[in-house]
């Protein structure tokens, strides 16, 4: 395919692997970027939030020219049950500044820009093209790929693998393990286009102003899941996520549940009388910290959700994504700018940055949330949502009820279904593992 | 105006897929499933929970796949690769799915 050497080839064009080609090509090193689908982001699917910072590290001004959809002013949290929603909701114009933190955007647009700025930086991207296996030398040292081109093995000195949660090389390499059903969500999304003014007074907008609803609550029927609505300039997208280990459990179908999810009264009038243009699914990292992998050998390293680098109670993935691509970049310039070799014991340079980061830090201060989310999926998301909605309808219906009996009803429907043990240990769990 | 809440289960993923955009790979699918007599409960659950619907009962009670209509998640793979029963393969460069907006 091609006969001369690379200095990197990075297996993929999502966030990580654009964020590690760009920084790597921007240090003057010769980049190969292989790309499975027909241009990048065709294969990739996300929300999609964007924060700022983390691409401003990489590049600083992006705002001149990248795909941006709105600058989200307003963030939404809900908690359902079948008819009803208890929100808290966050609304500031301190978001309207000349450099906002987040924006949605639309991958498929954005990471065909992002990959014009790889090219740009001097990169060499090739899409269309399957990297099928690593290549090895005598001693077990990466030094290449091989790809369905023809006559496609390609030889580097370092391998990024950048190739996303469903990545199967560093799988098949024994790097590392394929993600255990509770380790990653299933999500299914659809975008839902209608007119601009439609969406800006659905959701009290004006110009580039964005809202973020995100959503917990009956509609996962028991699983853990979440759901989530964000305006795009033309477009809202509407999806849900929830565990595949508990998707194969319950046998829910998840469009069925994205579509009931689309009927509950809270959602329907926002998304009424548009036209639905895409369907997508994608898996989601979800087993934090203690799911982290090894993420350096001789002559490999591997990043975002390959490396399951994803904060779920945050809801932040590709700005950990890009920050691993973009260490990982920076650790093998180093690494190859005292001319050592690509192996381990120079690579476990990049864990140590990532370790240094808020990425693994993050990801540390929420290692014991998974479990606890996973193991209790029915309280949080379906008794909790239905307790807390009941109480809140209780507190605003006025029927000559006093007062006090209203309270004791409210504690005396948690207790019921929760018990004063179990409310408390709750309670204590969730403090535990939020600290 | 009455207002008609739909209760309609039966949705038919087909209209959803039908928005997407695919390049398929003729006689060339992705994902295979291995003969068998009697499908695990992942195998089966794959009918249910597979996003794309590709996994199907057959009326013998073996589970079969069409993956044209697959969106590449990895969901199947990551139930039913690990004991065997499904072989998980990307698609040659350029073919499956492309999604317009991802």
């Amino acid at each position: 395919m091609i006969d001369e050497k690379f200095d990197a080839i990075v297996v993929g064009a999502g966030m990580s692997g654009n964020a590690a080609a760009y920084t790597l090509a921007k240090r003057g090193l010769k980049v190969l970027q292989l790309e499975r689908g027909e241009t990048a982001g065709s294969k990739n699917v996300q929300g999609a939030i964007m924060y700022a910072a983390m691409l401003e590290q990489i590049i600083p001004d992006f705002r001149e020219d990248a795909p941006l959809e709105r600058h989200i002013v307003e963030q939404r949290f809900w908690m359902m049950d079948d008819t009803s929603h208890t929100g808290m909701h966050y609304r500031s114009d301190d978001f309207n500044t000349d450099r906002p933190n987040r924006y949605t955007i639309i991958r498929a647009a954005f990471d065909k820009w992002f990959s014009r700025k790889v090219r740009e930086a001097g990169a060499t991207v090739l899409t269309e093209t399957t990297v099928t296996e690593l290549v090895y030398d005598i001693r077990g040292k990466v030094i290449g790929v091989k790809t369905d081109r023809r006559g496609g093995q390609v030889h580097a000195d370092v391998v990024v693998l950048a190739e996303g949660v469903n990545g199967l090389l560093g799988t098949r390499a024994g790097f590392r393990q394929m993600p255990k059903p509770e380790m990653v969500a299933l999500a299914v999304k659809e975008m839902h286009f209608l007119p601009q003014e439609v969406i800006e007074s659905r959701f009290n907008l004006k110009g580039d102003e964005g809202c973020v609803v995100e959503a917990a609550g009956t509609f996962s029927r028991g699983m853990t899941g979440l759901a989530f609505l964000y305006t795009n300039k033309e477009c809202v997208s509407v999806g849900l996520g929830c565990l595949v280990s508990d998707f194969a459990r319950t046998m829910e179908s998840p469009y069925e549940l994205l579509e009931s999810f689309k009927q509950h009264p809270s959602i329907r009038p926002l998304i009424a009388g548009s036209e639905v243009k895409e369907y997508a699914a994608h898996l989601i990292p979800e087993g934090g910290f203690k799911a982290i992998p090894q993420l350096y050998g001789d002559g490999w390293v591997v990043v975002g959700d390959a490396a399951q680098l994803n904060n779920a109670v945050h809801r932040e993935g590709s700005n950990l994504a890009m920050t691993s691509g973009r260490l990982a970049a920076e650790a093998i310039f180093q690494v190859k700018s005292r001319k050592d070799p690509m192996i381990a014991d120079n690579l476990k340079l990049y864990k140590k940055m990532l370790d240094d980061s808020f990425v693994v830090k993050d990801l540390k201060k929420y290692k014991d949330m998974p479990n606890l989310l996973h193991t209790n999926a029915q309280n949080f998301f379906l008794t909790y949502p239905q307790l807390v909605s009941k109480a809140a309808k209780t507190f605003v219906h006025v029927d000559g009820t006093p007062k006090i009996d209203k309270e004791k009803e409210t504690s005396r429907s948690f207790i019921k279904a929760r018990s004063r043990l179990g409310l408390i240990g709750d309670a204590v769990r969730l403090a535990m593992a939020w600290r | 105006m009455t207002i008609v809440q739909k209760t309609d289960t039966t949705i038919r993923v087909e209209d959803k897929l039908f928005q997407n955009r695919y390049q398929v790979d003729p006689g060339r699918p992705h994902i295979t499933v291995k003969p068998h007599d009697k499908p695990s409960p992942a195998l089966l659950a794959l009918t249910r929970i597979c996003p794309a619907k590709c996994y199907e009962e057959t009326e013998t009670g073996q589970v079969e796949i069409t993956s044209d209509g697959c969106m590449e998640c990895g969901t199947c793979r990551v139930l039913c690769e690990a004991s065997g029963e499904i072989e998980w393969n990307y698609p040659r460069g350029g073919f499956g799915v492309l999604f317009k907006f991802g």
